[in-house]
């Protein structure tokens, strides 16, 4: 009888609640160790034919410039299909990613497929840090709608700040199960004795599979990130 | 007054460009006579600025005079072609500028400017400055810069590469060797 079920469930549910939740918690304490761990290894290797979903965070100044330029060595037929994202109020980045693929279609490449999107800023150059809090807000929750439609496999960022919120979800969805990524980070050529704040984070965090810095005293300084030269 | 003995006037042109920034202090000081003389006494003719968001506007000059002709504008949707007739660029320290310059093979003075808070764009020229790949200078003492500076003393920039990264990349997600 209804009168007698919901007695036992009322009975019983607290520890059932209970015992549902440590298991949760536990589960992803477990995979959370699982990912940090696993950061950083490489993955095995690859059927040559298999593609990568890619991320390609932009940004002003030079990120951009820098980010193109290793676009143009990187194989478009493994690293496909391309998203690259800009800041709302950054105008010029997304116009030269379309440039660049736009060339690529020129010069009889086949099978491109990007797109191109923009995400709000979690803060403006000289924005207070009151408002800064809800636009921060707006801004992750942006961030994790884009996400959730992309998925994507590989994530390259060189230095904005609308990189933290993408990367901090790629690597959530890695814990949680719902994508495995690889998140590569290039620290901009202009940041020789000092890293960026975006760069300083990840380092920290140990979020990025793999920090790339373009001098050797960044090296020296951030023994876990890897020498590779200047880029441009 | 076309009646040079040679017939034509060589063009040296001084490029000075804040990229996208607002960067009145170099506009500023480029435009002061101090400079203008100095520019001319090394050798050059003509004098172009590239002033982005600024507000301070440089006085046009043809150089009729026996002076630096001088002329100005805000944005170009690229300045490669305004580099590549320089004979000197004068850049604030942003890294597209400066790499741009610097693959062109121009000689190129970076001028820091003190304004920026958080001034991480000094590193970059300073560091390159070290390696003898342009000169490195503040607003106040860019005239001092020109007249002493040596240009056949800078040493060429190898553009840098960025196959190394797309190595380690190719290798960390599996991807077999060839390209």
């Amino acid at each position: 009888m209804e009168k007698n079920t919901s007695c036992f469930f009322s009975n019983s549910s607290p520890n059932l609640v209970i015992t549902c939740f440590v298991a949760f918690i536990t589960i992803i304490l477990v995979r959370f160790l699982y990912v940090i761990y696993r950061t950083g290894k490489p993955l095995n290797k690859r059927t040559p034919q298999q593609t990568l979903s890619t991320l390609i965070v932009l940004g002003s100044g030079g990120h951009t410039a820098e980010m193109i330029n290793l676009l143009l060595v990187l194989q478009k037929d493994r690293f496909t299909p391309r998203f690259y994202i800009a800041a709302a109020t950054d105008n010029m980045s997304l116009q030269k990613a379309r440039v660049f693929e736009n060339s690529l279609v020129d010069s009889g490449v086949k099978g491109i497929s990007a797109e191109f999107m923009q995400i709000y800023r979690s803060r403006e150059v000289g924005q207070s840090y009151v408002t800064s809090v809800w636009t921060t807000l707006v801004a992750t929750a942006h961030a994790l709608w884009l996400m959730i439609k992309i998925r994507p496999q590989v994530v390259l960022c060189n230095g904005p700040g609308t990189c933290i919120p993408l990367c901090v979800i790629a690597f959530i969805f890695k814990v949680v199960g719902i994508r495995w990524s690889s998140i590569f980070y290039v620290e901009s050529i202009a940041r020789v004795k000092r890293l960026s704040l975006s760069g300083l984070l990840l380092y920290k965090l140990q979020i990025a599979d793999q920090f790339f810095v373009q001098w050797p005293q960044l090296q020296r300084k951030y023994p876990r990130a890897r020498y590779v030269g200047c880029l441009m | 007054m076309g009646e040079a003995r040679d017939g034509v006037k060589v063009k040296r042109v001084v490029f000075v460009t804040v990229g996208t920034t607002c960067f009145d202090a170099l506009v500023k000081v480029a435009d002061c006579q101090e400079v203008k003389d100095e520019l001319y006494r090394r050798g050059y003719t003509d004098l172009l600025i590239q002033m982005g968001r600024g507000s301070y506007l440089p006085a046009k000059s043809t150089g009729d005079d026996g002076s630096l002709a001088v002329d100005y504008f805000t944005f170009s949707s690229s300045i490669v072609d305004h580099l590549r007739s320089a004979s000197l660029v004068i850049s604030h320290a942003g890294s597209g500028s400066i790499f741009e310059t610097l693959q062109l093979g121009k000689p190129l003075i970076v001028v820091v400017n003190e304004d920026l808070m958080d001034n991480h764009q000094s590193e970059l020229a300073e560091e390159l400055a070290e390696r003898k790949h342009l000169y490195c200078s503040r607003p106040l003492t860019l005239h001092q810069t020109i007249a002493s500076m040596d240009l056949n003393s800078l040493v060429p920039y190898t553009p840098g590469d960025a196959t190394p990264v797309a190595k380690l990349i190719n290798r960390f997600l599996g991807f077999p060797e060839e390209s």
